[in-house]
């Protein structure tokens, strides 16, 4: 378990270094929310989401809907790194003609993806249909959702908390960043959330709130959340935005924006030796 | 429901019962609506295929991303409730999970137009064909009663590649079609053939435009009518080639002028027009207003989408090409 675990914080340490070349290198895009949901993203990848590279349409494959489109660095990490497509892809991204747009898109055929967002709000909606799609074609594929905080100040994430409460759909795990930050600042200043966890239990969801960077906490959350029936299910996850890179972390100011030259060295040798840290078995 | 000629029909109750028709030859087929089911006759498909009935309660914009994520896991979703709500209130949802992603959802609005009548302004659709003509990889469909709407809903089955915009009405239309009528997407079709000017209509205005010519006849004018069902894509060669013949054009649609079918078809004749000289235009259709409460009748009569009313738009373009 505990080489598992370091080796779980590694990958997302390794990805963590190319969300960061990746936003550096296009000279804009959203590093913050993608290095605090890393760890989250890397344990529903590496150890729970079922899914074949070789085959993104794979029909029983679990589904990953990423709703809060602008942190896709980080999905684009995981594709390349899963192997979806190649790796050069992410030193294009957001440039023209390029496969990897600045938000996910299904219309420039990206493999693995498998929603188009960059308007929040949308995708918990998108995904209930796809549960619904499982449970009419009996199908045991799972769908999983990651939304941010502040895109619960759209009223349609409400919408869909009541369909997917209505039709009981427990093949449905949204997965909240709760990072506490949006473009303009803190969510509690520009539009206050809590309670928030109570809001999603009055809408008779089932809720699992952890630490979003403590691996024991995120597994056992997603081994919980994967056997729940009769609801569907959320896990919040305690996110620190920026995660990683110690100049952003926190700092909603860095929600968008590209670091400077010194910004990208410092930031890739923080991740660097975090990750080294990891091998030896030190902090984490 | 028998469809006798010149008789009233309602277009969303052939909507209704052909639904059911699909559901029974196809088990992908699922029918969504938000609240609306009596109201759009999707409660006959409910009745007869209740697993695949999803009555989404009052959430528009969740009802058109959800079954954005339907179609985009091989079910044939029908998306069905007034116009307002799903070209206006949805819109950017209609766009994003629908439109860009090219996700094949047949949307289905009832309740388009002034023929709504006393509920007013807030419930009259009139700007729906702009809002859903401008998205890319959205077609839009106008039935111009209820055998061509009988037609439309059996061609939307196997509409797979993208999506799709019907605009259906509250009121009964009379029937203008008989039996053998078929309809052919993307085709316009000459319903009437005339040498002096076209009438190019869509909806109910399509038997406005009948009624028209013949009141141009009595004239001793010869009018063209084309029924333009298919709004998006447009056919250009049959438009063009209408006009090549007549030298002048009408439009006429329970609509805005701006945006929806005069619009499209002056953006035709002003990019294809292969004459040297112009032909005119005139556009019947709501000008630049809102509508108000008022018989569908009345309100028709009001705003001037009457068979005379498109007569004289049809005399105003034979003056303009005389005169050039």
């Amino acid at each position: 378990m505990n080489g598992e675990i370091e080796a779980l914080k590694r990958k997302a340490y390794q990805l963590r270094r190319d969300v960061v070349e990746m936003v550096y290198r296009a000279r804009s895009g959203h590093p913050g929310g993608a290095l605090g949901m890393a760890d989250v993203l890397t344990v529903l990848w590496y150890k729970f989401l079922r899914a074949d590279p070789q085959n993104p349409a794979w029909p029983d494959r679990d589904r990953f809907i990423l709703s809060n489109g602008h942190t896709c660095p980080i999905l684009y990490a995981i594709l390349a790194d899963k192997g979806y497509f190649p790796r050069e892809e992410l030193w294009k991204l957001r440039k023209l003609g390029a496969l990897l747009q600045g938000h996910p898109s299904t219309a420039h055929k990206i493999p693995g993806v498998e929603f188009s967002s960059g308007s929040l709000g949308i995708g918990l909606s998108f995904a209930c249909g796809v549960a619904l799609a499982g449970k009419l074609d009996k199908r045991d594929y799972r769908v999983f959702c990651s939304i941010s905080d502040a895109e619960c100040q759209e009223g349609q994430t409400w919408e869909a908390a009541l369909t997917a409460h209505h039709y009981k759909l427990d093949n449905l795990i949204a997965i909240l960043d709760r990072n506490n930050c949006q473009i303009d600042g803190p969510t509690e200043r520009i539009m206050a959330l809590e309670p928030l966890a109570e809001k999603w239990r009055a809408f008779g969801w089932e809720i699992f709130e952890i630490d979003g960077h403590d691996y024991e906490q995120l597994i056992s959350a997603f081994e919980a959340a994967l056997k729940g029936r009769g609801r569907p299910k959320i896990i919040i996850s305690h996110n620190l935005l920026g995660k990683g890179v110690s100049f952003m972390e926190g700092d909603h100011r860095w929600h968008h924006g590209a670091p400077s030259d010194a910004q990208f060295e410092q930031a890739i040798r923080e991740l660097r030796l975090a990750a080294s840290s990891q091998a030896s078995g030190i902090g984490g | 429901m028998e469809l006798k000629l010149g008789e009233k029909a309602s277009l969303r109750q052939a909507f209704g019962e052909v639904l059911v028709e699909l559901g029974e030859k196809d088990e992908r087929i699922v029918v969504l609506t938000a609240d609306l089911a009596g109201s759009t006759n999707t409660d006959l498909f409910a009745k007869r295929f209740p697993e695949r009935f999803f009555n989404l309660g009052i959430t528009e914009a969740n009802m058109m991303a959800l079954a954005a994520g339907l179609a985009m896991s091989g079910k044939k979703p029908f998306v069905s409730t007034f116009a307002i709500f799903a070209a206006g209130k949805p819109w950017e949802q209609v766009r994003q999970a629908i439109a860009y992603q090219s996700a094949p959802v047949r949307i289905v609005a009832t309740h388009a137009g002034l023929t709504v009548g006393e509920d007013g302004a807030s419930h009259q659709m009139l700007e729906d064909i702009n809002n859903i003509r401008v998205l890319p990889n959205m077609d839009v469909i106008v039935p111009a009663d209820a055998v061509e709407t009988k037609r439309v809903i059996h061609a939307l089955k196997d509409h797979d590649a993208n999506p799709v915009y019907v605009r259906l009405a509250r009121a009964p239309f009379p029937v203008v079609f008989d039996d053998s009528y078929e309809f052919e997407f993307g085709r316009a079709k000459v319903l009437r053939q005339g040498e002096e000017v076209t009438i190019f209509a869509c909806g109910l205005m399509v038997h406005q435009a009948l009624r028209a010519a013949e009141i141009l006849a009595a004239q001793g004018i010869s009018a063209e009518v084309v029924n333009v069902s298919t709004i998006k894509p447009l056919d250009l060669e049959t438009v063009i080639d209408s006009v090549a013949k007549t030298g002048a054009a009408v439009t006429a649609e329970e609509h805005q002028v701006i945006g929806g079918l005069g619009s499209a078809i002056a953006e035709a004749l002003g990019e294809h027009w292969p004459g040297r000289r112009a032909s005119p235009l005139e556009r019947v259709g709501v000008r630049d207003r809102f509508g108000q409460s008022g018989s569908a009748e009345a309100l028709i009569e009001h705003y001037g989408l009457t068979p005379e009313g498109i007569a004289q738009a049809a005399i105003r373009a034979l003056e303009r090409k005389r005169r050039r």
